[in-house]
């Protein structure tokens, strides 16, 4: 049997698609409470109680948008690109789900193990806004055209700064690895060792940059609803409209993956002693994730001036600067070489 | 040389307003619920509440509309429409006494210009239905209304008498 597994290619194409279903299944099953629990923590700050009809406490509110999604009519616009107005979801979608395929939970528990793990998933992020700018280009219509534009130059504006916080890390590792960048933040200091300390700044700056990435207020001017009702999402009705929200939420779910992969741990307990294991990785993401939807309730949006002056005044600089300083701190071993964790070559 | 507010640049960078209004914002987090969960808790009624109309009996029965036509007349949607002819004892009752709850605004003129407290707006204000027709009050449908809502009607006018 094992062999099976092992050497013939439908048993390991078999062995494949599981472990692929063993991280998408348990994803998207925790995307629905988490698109809930956005929206209690949501409502909680403005003394709202959010959904609680449906199910206990309201729990399986989002099964229930789910379904309405699905069952509903899909309406296409008449002027629309039929081919790529029904493409864009789904490269929205795939894209993002497509990225966890490098994200480790654990020791070893990666469905890839690839040396540039980290260029691919920057090159990925990358490509979800082609699914963003075929939607609002096949709609054939004004308000999804100019969210798509507005979002199209948003996610490249922040994808250099994001790339450059990452240099920073990987400058300090030796390595694109996730596994590698985790286990360099495992000092035996506990939380004190990992990447948050050295890259504080950073640390903010890749939060901001992974806001204005995943289109999350305040940098939500793609589909910014008291200007363009709702952006590129405007003419999508349905299950395309559900694929588009999903992969945001996917997106979103993946940006917590690598704060706590960078700066974070990953799975490393914050007390040393303690075992190392997923539950931690998970519980990161949450916090993480709170702190997403924390800040969704309490900013204001920008002004797409503002969003675009950000970005290439202020966030480029800083991790331009930090880049070359963290070269310098790396090699000479500054600050007790808290930035020379190499892993390859040391 | 312009001058640097080195104090506001300072603020900029350290993040100063995302953490005070993080800490607002969690502040709001923890306190009691402003808003009610509406099918099982429901805000308090003034008594001059005007919700769903009804025609009323006096205790023995007898209904108290006159077929004065009053309220038809002040009513400013013109949503009422009355019909009446003498009763076999001679009283004079209406044969039919319609209200167009589609066209109505809820002005409560008709309850402020029946002389017998026959038309009043009750506290009933969930009478959504699926079909316009549904809308459309005869005055059989008046004067269940008027049964089922007697209680609190009786009681809101009588807290309100002191005032009118």
């Amino acid at each position: 049997m094992a062999e099976f597994f092992s050497n013939t290619t439908l048993g390991i194409l078999i062995v494949v698609i599981a472990q692929i279903l063993l991280v998408v299944v348990p994803l998207l099953v925790a995307l629905a409470f988490l698109m809930y629990a956005d929206r209690k923590i949501w409502a909680a700050v403005q003394m709202r109680r959010g959904p609680n009809v449906v199910g206990i406490y309201g729990l399986l509110q989002s099964f229930a948008d789910f379904l309405k999604y699905i069952v509903k009519e899909i309406v296409v616009p008449a002027g629309a690109d039929r081919a790529v107005y029904f493409l864009a979801p789904m490269i929205s979608l795939v894209m993002a789900l497509v990225a966890w395929a490098v994200i480790p939970f654990n020791d070893g528990w990666v469905l890839a193990d690839i040396n540039v793990a980290i260029l691919y998933v920057f090159a990925i992020s990358s490509l979800e806004v082609y699914g963003v700018i075929m939607g609002g280009w096949a709609s054939n219509s004004k308000y999804p055209f100019l969210g798509s534009l507005r979002s199209a130059a948003q996610m490249i504006s922040y994808e250099v700064s994001i790339g450059l916080i990452i240099i920073g890390v990987i400058l300090s590792t030796g390595s694109m690895n996730f596994g590698d960048i985790v286990h360099a933040q495992d000092g035996g200091l506990g939380l004190f060792s990992w990447y948050w300390l050295p890259h504080l700044p950073m640390l903010f700056l890749f939060f901001i940059s992974a806001l204005a990435e995943t289109n999350r207020p305040p940098f939500d001017l793609p589909e910014a609803e008291s200007e363009l009702v709702a952006g590129y999402q405007v003419e999508y009705s349905s299950t395309p409209f559900l694929l588009f929200m999903i992969g945001e939420l996917v997106a979103v779910v993946l940006m917590c993956a690598l704060v706590s992969l960078l700066f974070f741990g990953g799975w490393l307990s914050p007390i040393p002693g303690l075992p190392d294991g997923i539950l931690w990785m998970v519980m990161k993401m949450l916090l993480v994730f709170f702190v997403f939807s924390m800040v969704k309730a309490i900013t204001p949006r920008y002004r797409y001036d503002q969003l675009m002056r950000l970005g290439w005044k202020v966030f480029l600089p800083m991790s331009l600067f930090w880049v070359v300083f963290v070269a310098f701190a790396a090699k000479f071993g500054w600050f007790w070489g808290a930035f020379a964790r190499w892993s390859v070559g040391a | 040389m312009t001058q640097i507010d080195y104090n506001r640049a300072a603020k900029y960078f350290l993040l100063a307003d995302f953490f005070k209004g993080f800490q607002l914002g969690m502040k709001y987090f923890f306190r009691p619920k402003a808003t009610l969960n509406y099918p099982h808790e429901k805000g308090p009624l003034s008594p001059r509440f005007r919700g769903e109309h009804a025609l009323r009996r006096y205790p023995n029965g007898e209904e108290r509309c006159i077929a004065c036509k009053l309220c038809e007349a002040v009513c400013p949607a013109q949503a009422i429409t009355i019909d009446a002819e003498p009763r076999e004892d001679g009283s004079r009752r209406t044969t039919r006494y319609d209200i167009d709850m589609t066209k109505c605004i809820y002005c409560g003129f008709c309850q402020e210009a029946c002389p017998v407290d026959a038309i009043v707006e009750g506290p009933n204000f969930e009478f959504a239905t699926e079909t316009r027709e549904e809308l459309f009050y005869n005055k059989e449908k008046l004067l269940e209304n008027g049964e089922r809502w007697e209680a609190e009607i009786a009681r809101n006018l009588e807290v309100d008498a002191p005032y009118r």
